[in-house]
């Protein structure tokens, strides 16, 4: 009940956002027909929209945009400006050091350049606070005010049944942690559940503000490569920085027979391939799932304008359709967006608890006991017992 | 391409963003949530086995209850034949003995009645044969005042003497 309330609430959310967002991203299109004329460069928009950005786009606006703080190392130190002072190609002088966006021929296209004898150079560091930076901000945000007003209600209130949003977001992290860490991580759940609730929560909160297309949300932030990459470069330090020995001896000297490792190392070298090929599947799944959906949408909504060139029948009809369309892929984007977070959850779960196998002895204790009941005392004391032998 | 090239800026705050993050859920949101939680349960947990050993009692008393409430019908309806029996025994026996007692009483009665009447008897030849001696005396003084009549009952007598022998 309270997980429809939710999922009716952000439904409600994205039909009442998703006509105004629309049409805000329809302006680029229709201004380049009516002022040049021409074909609609769809792949321009769709880029420019999944990409990221200086300064923060308004809705029925294309000539303002929220200003947001760019930060270079350029030539001579540390540069410090607002955004709306490089809009629409403009130059800005700091000091002695010249700085614009680089258009679209350049190589560092969208990106803060400085112009060093009429040359553009790429600044040595580049922190700013783009659009994709302010959005995982606002989700960190999100995220921790979430979070703690579930803590704040168990704090003051704990015996209570929690209501409405805390009890939709007590579910979500008892659904996380019985269904995912809990039965993937057994008795180490305890140790890894923060990092992973935290991964789940932050992922699925950036999944649905890049659905929402104003403000608070419209930035694509885990379509963006850097995002994943991030969450799963932290997901493999966690892997194989907790690993044990086990786990290093699996990957250096796998149990298969001999002829796979000697003359030629074949296991191991496909081993230690593997540990590097999970973070990169965890990274590339995240970003194509929601960059697709993100894709998928705004093409969806550039064929009105593709077909706007064949008369007014053709545009109306194809409007029509195409809205139907796009309502009904950002409704399983929402799914998607759930999914994606779950999946993500999952993977680093099971790939963190792989690094946490205890040898063969241990292993079909597990096996055998098929989970719950008496068994699990035994592997309880068995890794009370694992860390007194280590120092040891 | 540029979709594939992880921007070092936003790495960058991705990282910071993700270490506060994590540090802040760390230290003040998951535990208390997770001790929360289970906390919770256990509560839930207990308060489901009261209630379950309350029903149990519940029902265990409810049969005591009925139980006793049997008992007491099956009392009282042994109460009610009994003083019904009571009842129609003592109004037997009271009937028997005021029967006797008027038997005695008509007894008693009779006896002093056949008494009575035969005093009465008694009293009443008295009286007539006394009477009967007056008028007797009378008639006879009166009859008697003359020789002739004397003679003549002398004589009446002496024949009936004469024809009784």
């Amino acid at each position: 009940m309270k997980r429809n309330i939710f999922t009716a609430l952000l439904l409600a959310v994205m039909a009442l956002v998703f006509p105004f967002g629309a049409a805000a991203s329809e302006e680029t299109p229709l201004d380049s027909l009516v002022e040049k004329d021409s074909s609609v460069d769809a792949q321009g928009i769709i880029f420019d929209h999944l990409g990221d950005r200086y300064g923060w786009e308004v809705p029925f606006n294309h000539h303002k945009s929220i200003p947001l703080p760019i930060i270079v190392w350029g030539s001579d130190g540390l540069h410090v400006f607002s955004s709306s002072r490089v809009d629409h190609g403009a130059v800005y002088r700091d000091g002695n050091a010249e700085f614009k966006v680089a258009g679209k021929d350049s190589p560092y296209k969208g990106k803060v350049v400085e112009i060093i004898d009429g040359q553009e150079v790429k600044p040595a560091i580049d922190i700013s606070i783009t659009k994709n930076v302010c959005g995982v901000f606002i989700s960190v945000l999100l995220v921790i005010w979430c979070i703690l007003s579930v803590a704040r209600w168990h704090k003051t209130q704990g015996m209570k049944s929690p209501r409405k949003m805390t009890g939709a977001i007590e579910f979500l992290i008892v659904f996380i942690y019985d269904g995912v860490i809990k039965s993937t991580l057994k008795t180490k759940a305890n140790k890894f559940a923060p990092y992973l609730l935290t991964v789940f929560f932050f992922v699925l909160v950036m999944n649905l503000l890049g659905l929402i297309v104003i403000f608070p949300g419209g930035a694509n932030l885990t379509g963006n490569i850097a995002v994943t990459l991030v969450l799963a470069i932290i997901t493999f330090l966690v892997t194989n920085v907790f690993a044990t020995k086990h786990y290093w001896k699996e990957v250096f000297n796998p149990e298969v027979p001999w002829w796979f490792k000697w003359p030629l190392p074949i296991m191991p070298v496909i081993e230690i391939f593997g540990i590097f090929t999970k973070p990169a599947a965890l990274t590339v799944r995240l970003f194509a799932n929601m960059m697709g959906g993100h894709m998928i949408v705004i093409v969806l909504t550039l064929l009105i304008f593709i077909f706007a060139a064949m008369g007014p029948a053709v545009t109306g009809t194809t409007a029509v359709v195409s809205v139907i369309f796009s309502v009904f892929m950002l409704l399983i984007d929402v799914l998607v967006s759930f999914i994606q977070a779950y999946v993500f959850t999952m993977l680093s779960t099971l790939f963190i608890a792989m690094g946490q196998e205890e040898g063969h002895h241990g292993h079909e204790e597990h096996a055998g006991d098929g989970g719950h009941g008496s068994g699990t005392p035994l592997p309880a004391a068995k890794t009370q017992s694992s860390p007194s032998a280590n120092p040891a | 391409m540029e979709l594939f090239t992880p921007d070092f800026g936003l790495v960058f705050w991705m990282f910071v963003s993700f270490a506060i993050l994590f540090f802040i859920l760390w230290k003040w949101g998951w535990p208390v949530i997770m001790k929360g939680v289970s906390d919770r349960a256990d509560l839930i947990d207990k308060g489901v086995e009261y209630a379950q050993n309350a029903k149990q009692q519940l029902d265990h008393a409810r049969e005591e209850a009925d139980k006793y409430i049997a008992d007491a019908r099956r009392q009282q309806a042994d109460m009610l034949r009994e003083a019904d029996r009571m009842k129609s025994q003592i109004i037997e026996e009271a009937r028997s003995a005021a029967q006797s007692e008027a038997k005695k009483v008509m007894d008693a009665a009779k006896v002093s009645i056949e008494q009575e009447r035969k005093q009465a008897e008694q009293q009443f030849r008295n009286e007539v044969s006394s009477f009967a001696l007056d008028i007797a005396q009378k008639v006879v003084r009166n009859e008697m005042k003359d020789e002739k009549a004397q003679e003549k009952l002398v004589n009446s007598l002496l024949d009936e003497m004469e024809k009784q022998n």
